[in-house]
């Protein structure tokens, strides 16, 4: 049993961080909401109550509509490019080929470098200049004599978005390939060897065994990209800086609150992305925290 | 232990291609950063260097140097300090708990994955009627915004020890403090070794605090490199110079200590 003196000073030792938890994340989310319910809108703070008027004006912003539209697309070709690549990388390696330690780093390399950096030299890898002035992919590509590859990237009209979610790819697969290899390693052998045994060929233990096992890694992968995506930022400011085509809630968020001065509605956009992230990761914590207790 | 294979080496066709797409970039910067102004045409970006001249890293450093100064300034101490509290928190909430420990954790952790947008407006308003603005500001909001990851690694480390450990130590009569410093203290440098590559490599890479936080003397070199970019008078080549210098600190740190930074994803670190 702990004695009462030792309980105040573990309370005591956690008690600045608790403290800058519960004033840097909780004390300010809910300024924000304030915030966000008012018409502050200029470089004094204005706290006068609109009520639900940023948040409506919001959902019947075309640029708003834009936002979401993207989120959509970067979030589809992102989580989607990220979890299909991360596994063939890991059902690769998880063949014990020769390298594979070297392979592997390669793969998860990127992750340790700055989105910024990331976006700057994506930016010239992706560079749309037609003509004498090819150059990048679509110069790569003109050079192998794949032509039709050559395209506009992160220019394309409406798509253009799905050009940044394929740096972003580069940037995060080696995630998803790490957390499916390690799903990988720890599937039992005696289950491939019985599976093997009852005539499955390899395709089949894959498809009926080992699949079916890695669903919970498939479940954090689409949560943890998921909400990756919700806050994408620096990523395409570095590419593409603040253009409308590109525009995500992030970027907007960041433009009306800091250059334009439309605190009110900055923030309203900032409850927004959080109940989006709130949604996806609380059920996501609770998961977590449940099986690290049965463990 | 003999393991199932789907088709040997064919596979490295494959494996081979992929490398080659995550190199990629990686060729772009080292290659233009090696070759001469008089060699630097983006139409023969794909070009080997004809000799090798240090024209473009010296000219990106003089012009990041400042800003790279600024990086280390900051970010070393966010990463010992949050990587401390991460660990006192840690051994508290796994093995010395008080009532309401467990219901505190969650709402730590939920801290983890919150959109900064959501908080950013505060954090400005509060920072500047503080007065900590500028590199100690920046470097405060990466302790506190560390809190929650660095708690979490420790914790599921700490939890993980047997609780016999701690028992030996109180029948010797150590407080708890005691017990922290001579037992779990010496045996937690694995830990500290991912948490602090963890902390180091996310506060270095952060961009959002650091252009809302920090004016202009003051950038750390994400943002100053992102200027670089966005200047139409800087040419590309000084732009895949200047990236090569600031992820070098971070890849440095992944090449030579990349296990951990692997062991730091999987144990918790699941931040984007």
């Amino acid at each position: 049993m702990l004695k009462n003196r030792e309980r105040y000073l573990s309370f005591i030792l956690v008690s600045p961080s608790i403290l800058a938890v519960i004033i840097f994340i909780y004390g300010f989310i809910a300024w924000s909401l304030r915030v966000s319910f008012s018409k502050w809108k200029g470089l004094i703070a204005d706290y006068s109550w609109v009520g639900l008027k940023n948040y409506l004006e919001l959902f019947s912003d075309p640029r708003f509509h834009v936002d979401i539209r993207n989120t959509l697309i970067f979030t589809g070709v992102f989580v989607v490019g990220s979890i299909i690549l991360g596994f063939i990388m890991a059902v690769i390696l998880d063949q014990n080929l020769k390298g594979e330690n070297f392979f592997r780093s390669l793969f998860l390399f990127p992750m340790a470098i700055s989105y910024i950096v990331t976006g700057v030299v994506w930016r010239w890898l992706m560079n749309p200049a037609t003509g004498d002035r090819l150059s990048g992919f679509n110069l790569l590509f003109k050079t192998f004599h794949l032509d039709f590859l050559v395209n506009d990237w992160h220019t394309t009209p409406t798509w253009g978005i799905a050009a940044i979610a394929l740096a972003a790819i580069w940037q995060m697969s080696g995630y998803t390939m790490a957390i499916y290899l390690a799903g990988l390693r720890s599937v039992p052998h005696e289950l491939r060897e019985a599976a093997q045994m009852d005539g499955a060929n390899q395709i089949q233990i894959y498809r009926h065994v080992i699949m079916p096992l890695l669903t919970p890694i498939t479940l954090s992968a689409l949560i943890i990209l998921g909400h990756t995506s919700l806050k994408v930022f620096d990523l395409i400011i570095a590419i593409a800086g603040k253009q409308l085509p590109l525009d995500v809630p992030a970027i907007y968020m960041w433009q009306t609150t800091f250059d334009g001065l439309f605190y009110g509605r900055g923030a309203a956009i900032g409850i927004l992305l959080l109940i989006s992230v709130a949604v996806l990761i609380i059920p996501y914590i609770r998961y977590i925290l449940r099986t690290d207790i049965e463990s | 232990m003999k393991r199932f294979r789907i088709g040997n080496r064919w596979l490295y066709i494959p494996l081979i291609a992929l490398a080659g797409f995550y190199l990629i970039p990686m060729y772009v910067m080292l290659v233009t950063g090696f070759k001469s102004f008089a060699e630097i045409d983006l139409t023969k970006m794909w070009n080997l260097p004809k000799g090798i001249a240090f024209d473009n890293y010296i000219e990106a450093f003089k012009q990041l140097s400042p800003y790279l100064k600024n990086s280390f300034l900051m970010v070393i101490p966010a990463t010992l300090i949050s990587s401390m509290l991460g660990s006192i928190n840690g051994f508290v909430l796994a093995k010395w708990k008080f009532r309401g420990s467990d219901i505190i954790f969650p709402f730590i952790l939920f801290g983890m994955f919150i959109p900064y947008q959501s908080i950013i407006i505060p954090l400005v308003q509060f920072m500047r009627a503080i007065g900590l603005t500028g590199l100690i500001g920046l470097a405060v909001a990466h302790i506190i915004y560390g809190i929650p990851i660095t708690t979490l690694t420790f914790r599921n480390y700490y939890a993980s020890l047997p609780q016999e450990l701690l028992e030996a130590g109180k029948i010797d009569g150590a407080t708890m403090l005691g017990i922290y410093r001579h037992i779990l203290l010496p045996i937690s440098i694995p830990s500290f070794v991912v948490v602090l590559i963890w902390q180091f490599t996310s506060a270095w890479n952060d961009f959002l605090f650091a252009v809302i936080l920090t004016g202009n003397r003051e950038w750390p070199v994400t943002v100053a490199l992102n200027n670089m970019a966005g200047s139409q008078i800087i040419s590309w080549n000084l732009q895949m110079a200047g990236s090569f210098l600031a992820a070098l600190p971070t890849l440095l740190v992944y090449i030579f200590l990349g296990r951990y930074f692997l062991r730091g994803l999987l144990a918790g670190s699941l931040k984007g």
